[in-house]
């Protein structure tokens, strides 16, 4: 009988700690910015374009991250995601006439982004979504809205402060992502995790010598775990976030980045990054020139 | 295209840790499962009990709740921060395909008529000599085909471990997906012929055991 208590016991601290690793990351309610939702959006688009099937329907389904603080982040328990992310996916719906409660939010992967704009999946993509010639070629980015690079996360005492300490390291990421092997490249061992939470985790246990990806993801977490962690190292990437939307479409890129210019321009921007990026301390910086489109 | 053939040498070493996982998670995974099955049919009833309770446990945690506890919650908890990945890998894979390896064996032994392990008895063999000479050689030929069917899924196994930390083939296979979008079905047709190979190799390897086996008896 005391066997069986203590593995119930044993499986009990187990099944507890790993809970934790997953529900402590974004712990303040963002509301988010206020959207002034247009009405009669859809007379504003021609007709047979997808903005104006979008506005007709009136709901639009959007992938974002649900597990990166500051850009794209949802609780198990909360109702919609909160970050940089949603809102200027709340700015581009609002412009469609469809109000933040009616967006379909979808949770989209890194490795998932492409095919669920394919298939039709989501309409938008907005989920920390580098843009690159490579994915251009089978989806349409718009923007960019955000410009970041690649930084590394590490312990408050850790000796990693050059991007040349890094050789000989063991470095965490995402699967598949570009950080990853660009980390590679450097000489160090990647750690491919699912997701950048258990990354985090990975080196606050010391598991890891280093996370990495955009700066703007690591400085959601180092705010989280102000003690324990910093961020180390200049940018080595330009990551230029976009927003994803179906090759089928061509037309909606000019209606992006004219939507985003015009939140760039009324300070709507800003206060999104306030209300979400900036919470981490860094100042607001320039809104990023917009790619014309093609 | 290119990008995969031009870095070919990733594809290699991302399939040679693929290799080393399944070897060593495989000869634990017998190792352990022939243990776990000699306690399930043997004399002591504490160990019969202790085995039987390994096996439903295990059997029904899905393996990647087992690398959850081996990759994170352990860590977290101060055990295994410093065992190699590959180490953890192992440990995770093995311990979770042994009760499979022992179920496969225990139907082999059952299906060993009893009076081989009775007239073993009348000659005062122990119960250990009696499994390794007489019931378990007899055991082992009715177990390859089910015993390669357990390798096999294990070897296709190892890619959870892709999202674990260690660069198998299926996080190689993630890696070039993300930079070349464009051309992601024929990379999933380079990585899946990988596997096909792999486990062409162990299908062929369990022939061979049973043809040969076949002409012992």
């Amino acid at each position: 009988m005391r066997l069986t208590r203590f593995k119930v016991a044993a499986a009990a601290v187990l099944m507890a700690s790993s809970l934790a690793a997953c529900g402590d990351a974004g712990d303040d309610s963002v509301d988010g910015i206020d959207v002034d939702v247009q009405e009669n959006a859809a007379e504003e688009f021609d007709e047979g374009t997808r903005m104006r099937e979008l506005a007709d329907s009136g709901t639009i389904k959007i992938g974002v991250k649900y597990d990166q603080p500051g850009i794209g982040f949802k609780g198990a328990t909360d109702d919609a995601p909160v970050g940089f992310d949603p809102e200027i996916g709340k700015i581009l719906a609002a412009d469609l006439g469809i109000a933040p409660e009616d967006i379909t939010w979808v949770e989209t992967i890194s490795a998932n982004r492409e095919a669920f704009l394919q298939k039709g999946e989501v309409d938008l993509v907005i989920a920390s979504y580098s843009i690159t010639d490579d994915r251009r070629k089978v989806v349409g980015q718009a923007g960019p809205y955000y410009v970041t690079g690649q930084q590394l996360l590490v312990k408050s005492d850790s000796d990693i402060a050059s991007l040349e300490d890094v050789k000989g390291t063991e470095v965490c990421s995402v699967t598949g992502s570009t950080s990853l092997s660009n980390i590679e490249k450097e000489g160090a061992t990647p750690r491919p995790f699912d997701t950048y939470s258990e990354c985090v985790d990975q080196v606050l246990n010391g598991t890891v010598d280093a996370m990495t990806t955009d700066g703007a993801i690591l400085l959601g977490y180092a705010a989280e775990h102000p003690d324990d962690l910093k961020v180390v190292v200049d940018p080595f990437s330009e990551e230029r976030y976009g927003v994803g939307y179906s090759i089928d479409s061509p037309e909606m890129c000019e209606w992006i980045v004219e939507t985003i210019e015009d939140a760039q321009e009324d300070g709507a921007w800003a206060e999104a990054f306030e209300v979400t990026l900036g919470k981490s301390g860094v100042d607001t910086p320039e809104p990023p020139e917009m790619d014309a489109c093609a | 295209m290119e990008d995969v053939f031009s870095n070919f040498d990733l594809v290699l070493k991302a399939f040679w840790l693929t290799v080393q996982l399944a070897f060593l998670s495989g000869v634990a995974a017998m190792l352990l499962g022939t243990l776990l099955a000699a306690m399930r049919v043997g004399p002591v009833a504490v160990l019969r009990g202790v085995a039987s309770t390994y096996v439903t446990l295990v059997r029904n945690t899905p393996l990647l709740v087992m690398c959850v506890f081996v990759f994170v919650a352990s860590p977290n908890l101060g055990l295994f921060v410093d065992t190699p990945f590959l180490l953890k890998g192992t440990i995770a894979i093995s311990l979770y395909t042994a009760p499979f390896v022992a179920e496969a064996i225990r139907s082999g032994i059952n299906a060993v008529p009893v009076g081989q392990a009775e007239a073993a008895r009348a000659i005062g063999m122990t119960f250990a000599q009696n499994m390794r000479h007489v019931v378990l050689p007899q055991a082992f030929r009715a177990t390859v085909p089910p015993l390669a069917s357990t390798l096999i899924a294990m070897t296709k196994n190892t890619s959870v471990v892709a999202v674990f930390g260690l660069t198998e083939a299926t996080a190689r296979m993630r890696d070039f997906v993300n930079d070349n979008a464009d051309d992601t079905i024929a990379i999933f047709l380079v990585f899946a012929l990988g596997y096909i190979i792999l486990v062409e190799l162990i299908s062929l390897a369990a022939l061979g055991l049973e043809r040969h086996w076949k002409a012992a008896r």
